[in-house]
C-alpha cells in the first residue's frame, strides 16, 4: 500500500475521461465508454438502495414478533428489494457497465453500432428507476417483486401502477442495449476476430443479448396489461370476470427466468476472463464454454413453467418443464467443469479479482445444486414458497453474479480509470464478502427446509437462531460492500498509475492506453492470435507491483 | 443494403395479390367450414405476411443473418405460445381432488 | 478494411469502417428490433389465443359486433400504404427526390385514413356501450354460453391491441415526418437511403400485424350466410 500522501501526477495523455470536461459532455456523450460509467453511478445507487430495505428486513426478522416494521411495511420492504435488485442492480449490472464499456473494446471497434440508442437506453433506465422510486417515496409497492395477480391488478392499495410502469419504461433500456450488443458483435468485429477467437466474455455478452431481446418484450406487455387492468377495472387476469391468474403466471415467468440468465451468464463471461488471466492458461474447452452460452440462453426459455408447480398448473405441463429443467443445468455445469479443468496446472495468483472469481465457481455450484431440488415436482412441493427457495435465488444472483460483477469491476478497474486499487484492501473486503454472504444464506437453506415461509414479517420462535445468524451475517455483508466503494474511490486520484497492461492479460482492450482515448484504438487492430494466448504472455506480475509500491510513476 | 433494386412491376403484383387475398379471405368467413374457418384466416393471413417480407421488406434478397433472426423470432413465439397451451390444454386430463371418490378419506397403505 | 479518409462519405458515422458497415448495421438493427415487437405483440396474441379458447361463443360474439366493412376496408387501406412507402423506397434507390416526397406523403395520407376509420370504429363502440371499462352494458340479445364479462373479455382485446397498433402507427406517422422533410431537403441519394428502407420496414411490420388483427378478430365470428 502506497504510504504517499500526494497523489501521483495525473496523467497528462488525452483519454476518454478528459478529452472534454463539463455535465453537458457527459450527459450529452455518445461515447460507450462514458455511457458505462454513468450506468455505473446509477446501478450502485440503486444497489444500496434495494440494500437498504434489504437491512430493514433483516433487522426486523431477529426477532419472531417482529417488531421493527408493520407487517405491510415488510411486505413493501422485500417488494421493493425485489424490483429494485432486479430491473435496477442485477439486470443491467455487468451487461450496462462492463459490456458497454468493453464490447467495442474487445471487438477492436470505435463504438458500438449505434451510440445515440446507447445513451437513449441509460436515459430510458433513468426514467423508469424514477418512476419506481416515485412508487417508494409515494406509499410503496406490497405485491412482491412478482406482480401475481389478481392481488396486483386488481386487490392491491400501493403504488402498482407507478411500480409497473419503472419495471416497464426500463425493460426497453435492456431491450436497446442487447439489439445495440448483437449488431455490434456480428457487424462490427475488427480484421481477423473470428468468432472462435473472440473472447468467452463476448460470448456470454452476445447470448445474453438474445435473452434480452427475445423475453423482455414479453414482460413489457404483460406488465402493461396490470396497468391497464388496474386503471380500467378490467379483468384480464381476474378470476371473478372471466380471467385466469395463471396467465399472467406464463407471460411474467416467460420472461423473469431467462432474466436470471440475463443476470448469470455476463457473470461467467467475466469469471472465464479472470479465470484465463490468474491461472496463465487459455479457457479449457473454450468452443464447449462458448456453445454453452447459446445453449443456456435457448434453454431458459423452455423452463418457465418450474416456478409455477405448485399454482394449479397442469401436471403434464409441470412435467415437461420438470425435465427441461434438470437439462438446463448442464451447460452451466460444463462451464463450471471447464473453469474447473483451467485451473488445473495453472499459474494461480489471488488478486482480488481471482477471489471473487473462484467464489463465484463455489457459490455459483453450490446455489445451482440446490435449483436441482426446485426442479423435482416432488420436493418443490415441500420447498416452495420457503426460504430454501430464497437462499437459492442468493447463492447464485449474489453469490454468484455479485461476485462476478466485483471480479469484473477490479480486474478492468485499471482500463476504465487508468488507476490501481489496492488490492490488500481489495482481496480483505473480498474474503469478508464472502463470510458475510455465507453466514447471511446458508442458514436460509436449512430454515426454507424446516418450514419457514419467505415473505413473512413473523415466524415461529424456534427458528430465532438461524434468522439471527443471518441477520448477523447481513449485517458484515452490508459492511463489506461499503469497503470497495471507499478504496475504489480513493484509487480513482490516489492509484497508482495503471498502464495499458496491468495483469499481462490477452484481450484488445489491454493493447490500449488505460484509460483508453475516446476513439479507443489509434488504429484499427488486426487479430492474428487465438484466444487467450497466454502461452505467449509475461507472467502476472509480483503482487508488490501491483500493490502500488515503489515508483508511483511507471 | 439490398443493392438489388425490386421492380416496381413486383411491388404492384404483390400488392394486387394482396388485395386478392383480403378478399378471399373476407369471403370464405361468411362460409361455413367449421374450424376449417380458422385454419384458413391463419394460411391467408400467413401468406400475406409472406409476401409482405420476402418483396416488400426485400427479405428475399437478405442475408442469412437477416433470415436466421426472423425465423428465431417465430421459433420463440412457438415456444410461448406452445409450452404456454400446453398447460391449458392439458389440465383436464388429471381428475381433480373434486373427482375423487370417497376412497380418498382412507388412511394410504403404508409400504413396509 | 482501410478508412478512405480522403474521400470521406458525407454520410459515414465516425464509429463505422465503411458505409457498407453502416448500412448492414442499421438494417440488421432493425431486424432486431422487429424481432423484439413479434415478441411483443406476439404475446398478446398468445394470451388472445388462450382467452379464445375458453370463451368461444363470446369471442365469436364479439366479432360478429365489428364492422367487417370498415375492417376490409381499413385493410386495404393499410396493404395500400405499404405498396407507396415500398414506392418510397424505390424512388430513393433510383435518385427521384419529388417522387420520394410524394409516396412518403400518400403513405402518410392512407395511414390516417386508417387511423380516421380506426376512430369511427371506437366512437360507435363508445356509443353502443361496448368499452370495457368505461362504458361496458351491451344492449345486444346475449345468445346462449355467452356472458357480459366474457364478452367484456373480448372487447379487452380487441381494444388493446388495436390500440397498441395503432399507437405503433402514430410512431410510424412521427419517422415519416422526419423523413419528409429530410427528403424534400435532398438528404437522400442512390447512395444513401437507409433511414428510408429501415422505417419501411417498421411500416411493413405494422401492416403484417393488421394483417393477423384483422382476421383473428373481425373474420372468425361464424358471420355464416350459408
Amino acid at each position: 500500500m502506497s504510504t504517499a500522501a500526494v497523489a501521483p501526477p495525473r496523467d497528462s495523455r488525452v483519454n476518454y475521461l478528459n478529452a472534454n470536461y463539463g455535465f453537458r459532455s457527459w450527459l450529452l456523450t455518445t461515447d460507450h465508454k462514458r455511457i458505462a460509467l454513468l450506468y455505473l453511478m446509477s446501478i450502485t445507487v440503486m444497489f444500496f438502495i434495494g440494500g437498504a430495505a434489504a437491512t430493514l428486513m433483516r433487522l426486523h426478522l431477529i426477532t419472531p414478533g417482529g417488531t421493527l416494521v408493520q407487517p405491510a411495511t415488510y411486505n413493501k420492504l422485500f417488494t421493493v428489494h425485489g424490483i429494485v435488485m432486479v430491473f435496477f442492480f442485477m439486470i443491467p449490472s455487468i451487461p450496462a457497465v462492463l459490456g458497454n464499456f468493453l464490447v467495442p473494446l474487445m471487438i477492436g471497434a470505435k463504438d458500438l453500432a449505434f451510440p445515440k440508442i446507447n445513451l437513449l437506453s441509460w436515459y430510458i433506465y433513468i426514467v423508469g428507476a424514477g418512476f419506481t422510486l416515485y412508487a417508494i417515496l409515494a406509499g410503496g409497492v406490497d405485491t412482491g417483486w412478482t406482480f401475481y395477480t389478481p392481488y396486483s391488478s386488481t386487490y392491491a392499495n400501493t403504488q402498482v401502477i407507478a411500480a409497473a410502469l419503472g419495471v416497464f419504461i426500463t425493460g426497453f433500456s435492456s431491450i436497446l442495449t442487447g439489439l445495440n450488443f448483437i449488431v455490434t458483435i456480428h457487424k462490427m468485429r475488427a480484421p481477423g476476430l473470428t468468432w472462435f477467437r473472440m473472447p468467452l466474455f463476448l460470448w456470454a455478452m452476445y447470448a445474453t443479448s438474445v435473452i434480452m431481446v427475445l423475453g423482455t418484450p414479453v414482460i413489457a406487455i404483460t406488465i402493461v396489461l396490470v396497468a391497464f387492468e388496474r386503471l380500467l377495472h378490467v379483468g384480464i387476469f381476474d378470476p371473478k370476470l372471466g380471467g385466469d391468474p395463471i396467465l399472467f403466471q406464463h407471460l411474467f415467468w416467460f420472461y423473469s427466468h431467462p432474466a436470471v440468465y440475463i443476470m448469470v451468464l455476463p457473470g461467467m463471461g467475466v469469471v472465464s476472463e479472470v479465470i484465463a488471466a490468474f491461472s496463465r492458461k487459455r479457457i479449457f474447452g473454450y468452443s464447449m464454454v462458448a456453445f454453452s452460452s447459446l445453449a443456456i440462453a435457448v434453454i431458459s426459455f423452455l423452463v418457465w413453467g418450474h416456478h409455477m408447480f405448485v399454482t394449479g398448473q397442469s401436471i403434464y405441463a409441470g412435467l415437461i418443464f420438470s425435465v427441461l429443467s434438470f437439462l438446463v443445468a448442464i451447460p452451466s455445469a460444463i462451464k463450471v467443469f471447464n473453469w474447473t479443468a483451467t485451473l488445473y496446472k495453472g499459474s494461480i495468483s489471488y488478486q482480488a479479482p481471482m477471489l471473487y472469481a473462484l467464489g463465484f465457481i463455489g457459490l455459483f455450484t453450490m446455489g445451482g445444486l440446490t435449483g436441482l431440488f426446485l426442479a423435482s415436482l416432488a420436493t418443490d412441493v415441500h420447498l416452495n414458497g420457503t426460504y430454501f427457495i430464497v437462499a437459492h435465488f442468493h447463492y447464485i444472483m449474489v453469490g454468484g453474479t455479485v461476485m462476478a460483477y466485483m471480479a469484473g469491476i477490479h480486474f478492468w478497474w485499471p482500463k476504465i480509470t487508468g488507476r490501481l486499487y489496492p488490492d490488500g484492501w481489495a482481496r480483505f473486503a473480498a474474503l469478508l464478502i464472502f463470510v458475510g454472504f455465507n453466514l447471511t444464506f446458508f442458514p436460509q437453506f436449512m430454515l426454507g427446509y424446516l418450514g419457514m415461509p419467505r415473505r413473512y414479517a413473523t415466524y415461529p420462535a424456534e427458528f430465532q437462531v438461524l434468522n439471527v445468524m443471518s441477520s448477523a451475517g447481513a449485517s458484515i455483508l452490508g459492511i463489506a460492500y461499503l469497503i470497495p466503494l471507499v478504496y475504489l474511490i480513493w484509487s480513482m486520484r490516489y492509484g497508482k498509475i495503471a498502464g495499458p497492461n496491468p495483469w499481462n492479460a490477452t484481450g484488445l482492450e489491454w493493447k490500449t492506453a488505460s484509460p483508453p482515448i475516446t476513439e479507443n484504438f489509434e488504429e484499427t487492430p488486426v487479430v492474428t492470435e487465438e484466444a487467450y494466448d497466454y502461452v505467449h504472455m509475461p507472467p502476472m506480475p509480483s503482487s508488490a507491483a501491483l500493490a502500488g509500491e515503489g515508483d508511483a510513476n511507471v | 443494403m439490398s443493392e438489388h433494386i425490386v421492380s416496381v412491376r413486383s411491388y404492384v403484383l404483390v400488392f394486387l395479390a394482396l388485395l386478392c387475398l383480403t378478399a378471399l379471405t373476407v369471403g370464405v368467413a361468411f362460409v361455413d367450414l367449421g374450424s376449417m374457418n380458422t385454419v384458413i384466416a391463419l394460411v391467408i393471413a400467413a401468406t400475406k405476411m409472406l409476401l409482405v417480407m420476402l418483396i416488400f421488406m426485400h427479405v428475399k434478397y437478405s442475408s442469412r443473418l437477416t433470415k436466421l433472426a426472423i425465423l428465431a423470432a417465430f421459433f420463440w413465439l412457438g415456444l410461448l405460445l406452445t409450452f404456454t397451451l400446453s398447460d391449458y390444454f392439458t389440465r383436464r386430463w388429471t381428475p381433480s381432488p373434486s373427482d375423487w371418490g370417497p376412497s380418498i378419506s382412507q388412511p394410504a397403505p403404508v409400504n413396509k | 478494411m482501410s478508412e478512405v479518409t480522403s474521400q470521406h462519405p458525407h454520410n459515414l458515422q465516425h464509429h463505422f469502417a465503411d458505409m457498407e458497415q453502416q448500412n448492414d448495421s442499421g438494417i440488421f438493427g432493425m431486424w432486431v428490433f422487429l424481432v423484439t415487437e413479434i415478441m411483443f405483440f406476439g404475446a398478446i396474441f398468445a394470451a388472445y389465443a388462450i382467452y379464445r379458447s375458453m370463451y368461444l361463443p363470446a369471442f365469436e360474439f364479439g366479432s360478429r359486433l365489428l364492422d367487417v366493412k370498415l375492417g376490409t376496408v381499413n385493410t386495404a387501406v393499410l396493404i395500400g400504404s405499404s405498396l407507396t412507402m415500398v414506392l418510397a423506397v424505390h424512388a430513393a434507390q433510383t435518385g427521384k427526390r419529388k417522387a420520394l416526397v410524394f409516396f412518403l406523403l400518400l403513405t402518410m395520407a392512407l395511414g390516417a385514413v386508417f387511423l380516421g376509420i380506426k376512430s369511427y370504429e371506437y366512437y360507435t363502440k363508445w356509443e353502443h356501450s361496448l368499452v370495457p371499462g368505461l362504458r361496458f352494458a351491451p344492449t345486444e340479445a346475449l345468445p346462449s354460453g355467452v356472458t357480459v364479462p366474457n364478452l367484456e373479455m373480448f372487447f379487452c382485446f380487441y381494444f388493446f391491441m388495436t390500440a397498441l397498433h395503432a399507437l405503433h402507427m402514430i410512431i410510424g406517422f412521427g419517422i415519416m415526418t422526419v423523413l419528409v422533410i429530410m427528403s424534400w431537403r435532398g438528404r437522400f441519394s442512390p447512395e444513401y437511403y437507409a433511414p428510408i428502407e429501415v422505417s419501411g420496414l417498421y411500416w411493413h411490420f405494422v401492416d403484417i400485424i393488421w394483417i393477423f388483427l384483422f382476421p383473428l378478430l373481425y373474420l372468425i365470428g361464424g358471420r355464416y350466410t350459408t
